[in-house]
């Protein structure tokens, strides 16, 4: 009753090639943007903002590129943390090498510097696939993770081996990283990048290039017999994966953490990643937000939840518990729903168009 | 240009002038390799009869173990006693599996069940320390570890002891599989699981099966890498070297599995030793998937592998 799309015409090719055709989802969409951007930093109390949606939309970033190189492209991937130390490395020493660079030409040569990478990486993908690629990844995984550990030159031969992100300042004096940047402003810098690469990965997936990506990941032999090339398929998403991925490790090292290291980046934060796109929804733009969402949150919900029951476990039996609800919830949802969250989520609308009536 | 002739040089020139402790450390190589291919060897057999790539297998490892060593150490049993009640409990998990994990996922793409293997490392590894504990366990079960001297070269006596091990495993194995009906019925399920139901063969039954034997071999593998470690949470990490052993040998290959296995073990010594001070150490890290990406770009389907042919 709420959702019905009836009296909504188009009149143009424009708007039936709408992201968004129905007007509610327009008017939902517009409210959150709203909320996110106007109430929440308002609001929020510094936990929120600095524990919880800080790191909910970086993750959300490095889901969004996974979901385009394992959900879209269907190449599996398990060398996220070894593209994200990348772009955290590669935004440190840009912006140290030129300071007057804006930090957003930072960010996004960075990225680019990643997609260089996984550009490289992604070549075993011609000729390898499924499980098999994904060792080649573990390769890119743990060769980066000790390259950057190894070289001193990319901590800038720094003697403690700690080393902190400079700050920054967007508009000339708003601080976005570093130690003079307040959480709000960080806060709603993450949530501009986020919001703009979102639009641009749901577009990206429904052109012509999106459509290749899914066809490889369809049937990739039939996709080369009807014209789609494999070579720039896949090359372009491991690329565009990447240029994704270094953003988020950059936005990790610079805005949420200030400190530039390799430990943040060992193989857990591949798999936390890849569980994201997972839960979330392979192939679902809504789907890498939904994930990172539940995969931030379930720790904290996890962490409180025998508090606020009245329950005392012990630390150590928490984590344990933690780590078995985790494994559990992963193939629950596998059995449940294997398309995660985002189908559910279009489960609710589809029941929503047809309310009160159940068909 | 003196970078270079670290790498290309040195390391030989180094290898020519002490020979014998080259073969040192291509036998010590040799040896991890045989504990890789332990648990390569639950891989394989898992891959080959259901058809799913148990990522798993690490955490059955540590599982084993820490049962394994907590029966001795908090309950009190004999080794053999505990070493039987073990496999007990390896296949109860089996089976637990296979009804809840499994069955549901019949007919799901790999890559479903690939990720339900990751669901299931993580569950094990977060129950088994929340029954057992975090803490380090020595397992002391009288295996000796002095190494021997056998013309000027060390051997670990212990290594022989898990390379005799293993090969005794992998010919049970091999006479498991070609000569018992129920391995003739894991190898039909194994090349086509709708076949082998049409012909009778009882799958879940098969599966418990398949995967006790697993347990049973990464009881074994858990036992033998927690006498030269200890028992500790991090022997699951084993299962990610694993991976490049069966990129070598073939996913579906038990000869396979130890063969790689050995050439993984000895190249990342090897590696680590002569070519580690060139490029600052560490090598160990990435080295074996390093090598197993190339292996891949020439030989994908490993060396004892099936041959993947796609032709368009």
């Amino acid at each position: 009753m709420l959702y019905r799309e009836t009296g909504q015409f188009k009149t143009s090719y424009a708007a039936d090639h709408a992201i968004l055709p129905i007007r509610q989802d327009r008017i939902g969409l517009a409210l959150i943007l709203l909320l996110a951007f106007v109430v929440v930093p308002v609001v929020a109390d510094r936990y929120w903002l600095d524990t919880i949606l800080l790191p909910f939309l970086v993750f959300s970033i490095a889901a969004l590129g996974l979901n385009i190189l394992t959900g879209y492209a269907g190449q599996l991937s398990l060398g996220t943390g070894g593209f994200m130390a990348c772009g955290a490395f590669a935004a440190y020493k840009l912006a140290t090498a030129f300071p007057d660079l804006n930090i957003v030409l930072v960010f996004a040569l960075a990225g680019l510097i990643t997609a260089g990478v996984g550009l490289l990486f992604g070549l075993p993908s011609l000729r390898i696939k499924g499980f098999y690629l994904a060792v080649a990844t573990l390769a890119a995984q743990f060769f980066l993770v000790w390259l950057f550990n190894k070289l001193p030159w990319f901590t800038n031969y720094s003697p403690s081996g700690v080393i902190s992100a400079p700050p920054r300042a967007v508009f000339g004096q708003v601080f976005v990283t570093g130690a003079e940047s307040s959480t709000e402003a960080k806060y709603l810098f993450a949530l501009t990048i986020a919001a703009l690469l979102a639009l641009v990965a749901k577009n990206l997936t429904r052109c012509k290039i999106g459509r290749s990506w899914m066809a490889i990941r369809d049937m990739d032999i039939a996709a080369e017999i009807i014209g789609i090339r494999p070579l720039t398929a896949k090359l372009s998403a491991f690329a565009i994966s990447s240029f994704y991925i270094g953003i988020a490790g950059a936005m990790w090292a610079f805005i949420y953490t200030s400190a530039v290291e390799a430990l943040a980046f060992q193989i857990d934060r591949s798999f936390q990643i890849l569980f994201m796109i997972i839960i979330g929804g392979l192939g679902s733009i809504l789907g890498s937000f939904l994930g990172a969402a539940f995969i931030v949150l379930l720790p904290i919900l996890l962490n409180n939840a025998p508090r606020l029951v009245g329950l005392r476990m012990p630390t150590d039996l928490i984590t344990n518990l933690e780590f078995m609800i985790f494994g559990a919830l992963i193939i629950f949802f596998l059995i449940v729903e294997p398309h995660g969250l985002a189908r559910l989520w279009q489960i609710a609308k589809e029941k929503l168009r047809r309310w009160p009536f159940p068909y | 240009m003196s970078f270079l002739s670290t790498i290309f040089v040195d390391p030989f020139v180094s290898i020519a002038s002490a020979p014998l402790f080259f073969v040192e450390v291509l036998i010590g190589g040799l040896m991890a390799g045989v504990m890789y291919s332990l648990v390569a060897l639950g891989f394989v057999l898992i891959f080959k009869a259901s058809g799913v790539f148990n990522f798993a297998q690490g955490a059955m490892v540590l599982f084993a173990a820490l049962c394994f060593a907590g029966l001795i150490d908090d309950v009190g049993l004999n080794p053999w006693l505990a070493f039987a009640v073990t496999i007990g409990i390896m296949i109860g998990t089996a089976g637990v599996i296979e009804r809840i994990v499994l069955r549901p996922l019949v007919n799901q793409a790999p890559i479903s069940l690939f990720m339900a293997t990751i669901g299931i490392t993580f569950f094990l590894e977060g129950f088994s320390q929340a029954l057992w504990g975090s803490q380090v366990r020595v397992l002391g079960l009288g295996i000796p570890q002095q190494p021997w001297i056998v013309g000027g070269i060390y051997i670990n006596q212990f290594d022989v002891f898990a390379a005799v091990t293993c090969g005794a495993l992998v010919a049970g194995l091999a006479l498991f599989f070609q000569y018992t009906a129920v391995g003739r019925a894991l190898r039909a399920v194994a090349d086509d699981h709708q076949a082998a139901m049409s012909v009778g063969i009882p799958l879940k039954v098969i599966w418990t099966i398949v995967w006790s034997v697993a347990g049973l071999v990464a009881l074994v593998a858990g036992i033998m890498w927690g006498t030269k470690l200890g028992v500790q949470p991090s022997i699951a990490l084993v299962a990610l070297k694993a991976l490049p052993v069966l990129i070598l040998g073939g996913f579906t290959s038990v000869p396979g599995a130890i063969v790689g296995g050995l050439i993984i073990g000895a190249g990342e010594k090897i590696a680590e030793v002569f070519w580690g001070d060139a490029l600052g150490g560490g090598i160990e890290d990435w080295f074996a998937y390093m090598l197993a990406m190339v292996f891949l770009l020439f030989r994908p389907q490993g060396l004892f592998g099936e041959r993947i042919i796609e032709r368009v």
